[in-house]
């Protein structure tokens, strides 16, 4: 169960607004059913009242719309972070993407939010309604007499499972108690394919990547990639927006979108959230967190404001791109 | 029956301050390498991306290869650093996806090692021949 209710959310907003303090908020706005919530802005009471909604399908995480909605607003703007989303916040100040002083940020606990995909493999197509009662979710289809009962711990998103922090490490006002740095097992999936052979290996990106559609919705809510003109919109790029071509193109689009975020990548797991094929993308980004922990030292995107990232650092003692396989022979 | 001998294509990427030197030694010295090393004169090692790359092995190479100054010795201080950072990344990663090791390759070539870059160049390329074609990484449209 969610530690903040709808409620808590609901009056804190207006109550900022009606202060003065803040001129719009940024919340989760009902869509047509239960589970999708769509990220918005809200100006007045009103609208708050009516259609802002806090369930456990509150994935989105509004660190970057903040890049593009605080430039011409005048005056601040409330947001809802939960710890995962404070990193993100984090890493776009240090990238000077917003200006901090027009944003009011209340972190909130949270508990996990859930994957609509894992429900409706237990419930089934045709879900018309999701209701929330403590940890469980009562889920109404079209194509049953019962609502199906689900636990929420049974169907949380991957990034959930493997949440590495409950403490939240910017915001002006913390809803309920902080938590902890967690120690997660989120690099478990990716050792385990360092542990296959190569042939193994190509199988398996072959078969996850082919399935990309190339919609770019994993680049389109990323809070690391924030850049004006993206190299996926260029023409010349040979990866611009269409479907991929043949299976060059999905490798190509993927090691570089993963690579332009790396060191930069909080691990914030929304690309994995928004991927309409489910790419388990995560496995790419963790890739490249897991060997520069290992290469540069332990290192952690948006824990701290103006950290250098691993990238744009060096020291005269690096690793050789030739010696990273050493020790790993076995699988080459 | 005669079967022609596989010959790889190889992409070497070279920064202008040292390793492009190191290769117009090789040449002077009349050093032997392998004839198909396309040399792409760059800056600095830090000003090949990793687009560069891919590009490289899109457009149907076999094998790439970086050469840049010894680090310490970079024309701009600290190019080379960045680079061997991003490669290491970058490679680490192809691996990960499933992409031959030996197929690509960094060397720092100072501007008096010519005989390092011709003997770095024949043994890249002996590497590369016995991984055969790139297949793993082709765009088959940009075969002619
Ligand atoms: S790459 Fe994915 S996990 Fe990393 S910051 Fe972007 S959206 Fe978050
Ligand atoms: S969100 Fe998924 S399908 Fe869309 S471009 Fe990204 S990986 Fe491909
Ligand atoms: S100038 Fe040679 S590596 Fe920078």
């Amino acid at each position: 169960m969610q530690k903040v209710s709808r409620e808590i959310l609901v009056d804190k907003a207006i109550s900022l607004l009606n202060q003065g303090v803040v001129k719009a908020v940024f919340g989760w706005r009902k869509g047509e059913f239960d589970y999708d919530v769509t990220p918005a802005v809200f100006t007045t009471e009103k609208d708050i009242k009516e259609n802002f909604v806090f369930n456990g399908f509150c994935g989105a995480n509004f660190s970057k719309y903040l890049v593009a909605k605080t430039v011409n607003f005048d005056g601040k703007i409330l947001v809802f972070l939960k710890s995962c989303d404070t990193y993100s916040f984090n890493q776009l100040l240090t990238e000077h993407r917003f200006d901090r002083e027009k944003v009011y940020a209340v972190g909130i606990p949270c508990d996990g939010m859930a994957d609509i995909s894992k429900v409706k493999e237990i419930a089934g197509d045709g879900v018309s309604k999701i209701d929330f009662e403590g940890d469980m979710m009562k889920v109404t289809t079209l194509y049953q007499d019962e609502p199906v009962e689900i636990k929420l711990g049974d169907v949380l998103l991957e990034r959930c499972y493997n949440c590495k922090s409950k403490k939240h490490v910017a915001y002006d006002e913390l809803i309920g108690e902080d938590g902890e740095v967690l120690d997660s097992n989120r690099f478990d999936e990716v050792a385990k394919l360092e542990a296959m052979t190569p042939d193994e290996r190509f199988a398996f990106w072959q078969g996850e990547l082919s399935k990309c559609l190339r919609c770019n919705a994993c680049r389109d809510v990323c809070p690391a990639c924030t850049c004006e003109k993206c190299v996926f919109d260029n023409p010349n790029s040979g990866v611009e927006n269409k479907a991929a071509a043949n299976s060059f193109e999905e490798k190509m689009f993927h090691i570089i979108r993963a690579f332009h975020v790396a060191g930069r990548c909080t691990d914030c797991g929304e690309c994995s959230r928004v991927c309409p094929q489910n790419i388990p993308l995560h496995l790419l980004n963790r890739k490249f967190i897991k060997d520069i922990n290992q290469f540069y030292g332990e290192y952690q995107a948006g824990e701290q404001v103006g950290s250098r990232a691993p990238l744009v650092n060096y020291t005269t003692e690096d690793v050789e791109p030739c010696d990273v396989f050493k020790g790993g022979e076995e699988n080459a | 029956m005669q079967v022609e001998e596989y010959k790889p294509l190889i992409v070497a990427f070279c920064c202008n301050w040292c390793s492009y030197a190191g290769a117009d030694l090789a040449g002077n010295n009349r050093l032997n390498y392998p004839a198909d090393v396309k040399i792409i004169r760059v800056p600095c090692s830090c000003r090949v991306n990793p687009m560069f790359i891919l590009r490289a092995f899109q457009r149907g190479a076999d094998g790439v290869i970086l050469c840049g100054c010894h680090p310490g010795d970079c024309h701009y201080t600290s190019g080379n650093y960045y680079t061997r950072r991003r490669m290491a990344l970058l490679f680490s990663m192809l691996d990960y996806l499933g992409i031959e090791r030996e197929r690509t390759r960094v060397e720092w070539v100072s501007a008096a090692e010519g005989a390092k870059f011709a003997a770095t160049m024949n043994d890249f390329a002996q590497k590369v021949a016995s991984l055969g074609k790139n297949k793993r990484l082709e765009d088959l449209r940009c075969k002619k």
